[in-house]
Order: structure tokens, then C-alpha cells, then sequence
């Protein structure tokens, strides 16, 4: 689909507004719809979408499938250590009030470190998804039996 | 209607059309039910990622779906009998959209009050989800990355060649 | 019987229906998966329309806006839907393997393909 100059400038324009967008949505989590989880997917389209313009080799040389793993795993542990850093500082797990002096300030930054975490991992995890799935089509090759009306 | 398009839809591809407009029209009715956040998730992942995903599964699968000799008399039977025990079930439940209804009452009041005073965030679906029941996105979090991590061990396996071609079996 | 206050709920159990006979009904797996995709989201709207109090609004905090909806069941869809995405790409990997393996996704063809290699008594 490189060559179709319509997709291609199309392309060029949405992804950085969609990739901006999911930016937005993840940090205004408080005082509007939206939060780590959609956040995370609308990325992690925003990525696809390049990947379908451009083919999988140029998605993957953007985001290598290392760094994929490294980030979806991080973002987990990213969660476990505020709540972590909960107990160290006095609380119970995931307590957000030890944090900080001024408690509404201490939730807050709570709330946001953790979606953070969140989004961060379902980004992740559904690149990393999609490439598993389209990594197998080049691996099949030619030698599969042609798809068909079976 | 899309669902029943959706079921009886023989071609894959206008299945999985089919069933973006599906959940887009959910979406749609989540706003209309004061839904802002779910509505956003069950468009950016129903329309978005559950058909990408399945329309990369149909580039690597036979397209069509075999044909459907008669009718399956024993699944219309299981459905139309669970269909009308639940729908006798559902006589027992509260009315729709009554201020009064036992799920209004008890703790989501203290929710929608202290959400602002207590944390200064106006988003009360968001402090619910990552202060009040926080743990339970913790486990949500682990969930999706073990789906990545069961993903990869399935499609680590290089791919062979099937055991017997259809077109091999006279 | 409050029939016309429940009516929410009776389209909730068609579109649960719906999904559920298309997972017992139809043999391809793909199918299968989008009727299993089809339940999930009829039981989100179960949800979402039970937390809902009319004439309330979203549960954002603004001026002017005296009853809010309940937030509680809208944690609890967003959750289910990221675990529903979840479910859906190990399902679809599942069903990937298979048709490496076997060849078809068709319920009735993998029962007979598979018939020469197992050995369920006499065959």
C-alpha cells in the first residue's frame, strides 16, 4: 500500500494526531473520559496503522519487538513498585497516602504513575500482538498451500 | 440485526465488518447510557483491535466458511430454552434507571461525593479504578500481559506443513 | 410482571443468545470466536444499563449536575473489556495453530481428520 498516494498522505497526517491524541487521553485521565487503557490501544493503533501503510520491516525498525517486551513487562512492574512504595512508606500496598505531604496531591500523583503504568503496557502488549500475528504471514511464505475458496 | 448478519454472514471478511459496525453500535449505545470511558474503550478495542486482529487471522485462513447443511435443531433448542429462563429471570430484577435501585444506594454515593472533595479528581470512574479498586487493576494489568506472554509461546513454533493437504484425502 | 421497564434487559438476552448460538452452532472457529465476542459485549451492556439512573449524567465532576450515574459498574466494563481482548488474541492464536497443524479451522473436518490418530477403542 506504499504506493497509493492518497493512504500515503492520509497516513502521514493521522498517525502523529492519533498518536498525540492517545498522549491526551492518557495524561487528562482525571478530568475527562479516558485513562491508561484507552490510551494504551489508541497508540498501539496509531502504530498498526503505519505498519499497514508501510509494511511490517518499517513498523518494526520504528519499534523493534525487543523493546516491546521490555516495555510490557516494565509497565506491570512500574505498578507493583508504587504500590510497593506504598508499604516501604508506611501504608498498606497501593495506599497513595504516604507519597506525599499533601494528601490530594498524593493521590493524584498515585493515580497518575499508575495509569501511566497501565497505558504503557497495553500499548505494548497489542504491538506486540499484531506483530506476532503478521511476522507468521512472512514466515508461511510461498511454500504454504495458496488460501483459497476451500 | 448486525448480530444475526454477523452469525449467518458465510464470507468471512463481511463477518468481521460486520462486526466493527456491531461494536461500534454498542459504543454508540454507551454514550447514550452516561457511559463516557467504556464508551471510548469499546470503540478504540471492539472496532479497532479485535478486527484488526481478526482480519490478520483471515489472511493466513481459508476465507469462507463451510456451508451449513439444514438446521442445527439442538443449539436453536439449547438457545430458545436458556433464552427463556433468563428472560423469566429477568422479571425478578430491578426496573430500569430508578434512582432507588440497591446498586444506587449503598457504596457508590460515598464514591461520587468524596471523588472531588477527598482527591481533587473530577474523573470518578478514574479514581474508583486506579485508587479505590486499584488492585483489581493490578490483576487486569498481569492478565493482558500474560495474554502476551501466551501468544508468544503459541506463535514461537515455526510453522509446518499440515499433516495431510485437504486436497490429498480421494 | 413490569414488562416494559425491564426491556432493556430482554435485548440484552436476544443479544446473548445470538452470540451463543453462533459458539455451539457453527463449526468454524473464527465464527466461534466473534459469537464468544458478541456474548461478551451483550453482558457489558447489561451492566452499563443497570448502573444507569435516569435523568442522571456521566460520572464527571461538574458544575451544575446533580445526579451521576453509577461509576462502580463502569470500572468493572472497562476491566472486562481489556480482559475480552485478552481472550480474543489467545483464542485467535489457538485457532491459528490449529489450522497450521491440522489444515482447516472446520469443526467437522478436524473430528475426521483425527479419527486415524487416536485410538478411541476399535477403529
Amino acid at each position: 500500500m506504499r504506493e497509493n498516494g492518497i493512504l500515503r498522505i492520509v497516513t502521514r497526517l493521522l498517525i502523529p494526531l492519533i498518536m498525540l491524541f492517545a498522549l491526551y487521553i492518557q495524561f487528562h485521565g482525571e478530568y475527562s473520559p479516558g485513562g491508561g487503557f484507552q490510551a494504551g490501544v489508541m497508540f498501539a493503533a496509531a502504530w498498526i496503522l503505519f505498519v499497514l501503510i508501510y509494511g511490517l520491516d518499517a513498523g518494526l525498525a520504528v519499534i523493534p519487538e525487543r523493546v516491546m517486551f521490555v516495555l510490557s513487562a516494565s509497565g506491570a512492574l512500574l505498578y507493583a513498585a508504587i504500590g510497593l512504595l506504598g508499604v516501604v512508606l508506611g501504608g498498606n500496598f497501593l495506599d497513595y497516602a504516604p507519597l506525599m505531604e499533601d494528601s490530594q496531591s498524593a493521590q493524584q500523583a498515585g493515580i497518575i504513575l499508575v495509569e501511566l503504568g497501565v497505558g504503557v503496557t497495553v500499548a505494548s502488549v497489542v504491538m506486540l500482538i499484531f506483530s506476532l500475528f503478521a511476522r507468521r504471514r512472512g514466515e508461511q511464505g510461498e511454500s504454504w498451500p495458496a488460501e483459497g475458496d476451500d | 440485526m448486525v448480530a444475526v448478519a454477523v452469525v449467518r454472514v458465510r464470507d468471512l471478511f463481511s463477518a468481521a465488518m460486520l462486526f466493527a459496525i456491531y461494536s461500534l453500535l454498542s459504543a454508540a449505545l454507551f454514550v447514550v447510557l452516561d457511559a463516557g470511558d467504556v464508551a471510548l474503550t469499546e470503540a478504540a478495542v471492539g472496532a479497532g483491535i479485535s478486527t484488526i486482529l481478526i482480519l490478520a487471522v483471515l489472511t493466513l485462513a481459508p476465507r469462507y466458511e463451510a456451508a451449513i447443511r439444514g438446521v442445527n435443531w439442538i443449539a436453536i433448542t439449547v438457545v430458545v430454552i436458556t433464552g427463556v429462563c433468563l428472560i423469566w429471570a429477568v422479571s425478578d430484577l430491578p426496573t430500569f434507571g430508578d434512582p432507588n435501585n440497591p446498586i444506587h444506594v449503598h457504596v457508590a454515593p460515598y464514591y461520587i461525593e468524596h471523588s472531588y472533595k477527598d482527591f481533587g479528581v473530577p474523573n470518578m470512574v478514574a479514581s474508583v479504578l486506579a485508587s479505590w479498586r486499584s488492585i483489581d487493576t493490578f490483576g487486569e494489568v498481569i492478565v493482558i500481559f500474560t495474554a502476551a506472554v501466551a501468544v508468544f509461546s503459541l506463535l514461537s513454533v515455526k510453522p509446518t506443513r499440515p499433516a495431510r493437504k485437504p486436497e490429498d484425502e480421494a | 410482571m413490569d414488562l416494559l421497564g425491564h426491556y432493556n434487559y430482554y435485548v440484552v438476552v436476544i443479544l446473548m443468545m445470538i452470540g451463543l448460538y453462533a459458539v455451539i452452532a457453527r463449526g468454524n472457529m473464527v465464527k466461534k470466536i466473534m459469537g464468544l465476542n458478541l456474548f461478551q459485549t451483550a453482558g457489558f451492556i447489561l451492566f452499563i444499563s443497570a448502573g444507569k439512573i435516569i435523568g442522571g449524567s456521566t460520572p464527571i465532576y461538574r458544575e451544575g449536575v446533580e445526579l451521576y450515574s453509577n461509576p462502580l459498574p463502569h470500572v468493572l466494563i472497562l476491566t472486562a473489556i481489556v480482559v475480552g481482548i485478552a481472550t480474543t488474541a489467545v483464542g485467535l492464536a489457538l485457532a491459528l495453530r490449529i489450522r497450521e497443524t491440522y489444515g482447516s479451522i472446520e469443526d467437522e473436518e478436524l473430528v475426521e481428520d483425527d479419527g486415524e490418530d487416536w485410538s478411541f477403542g476399535d477403529r
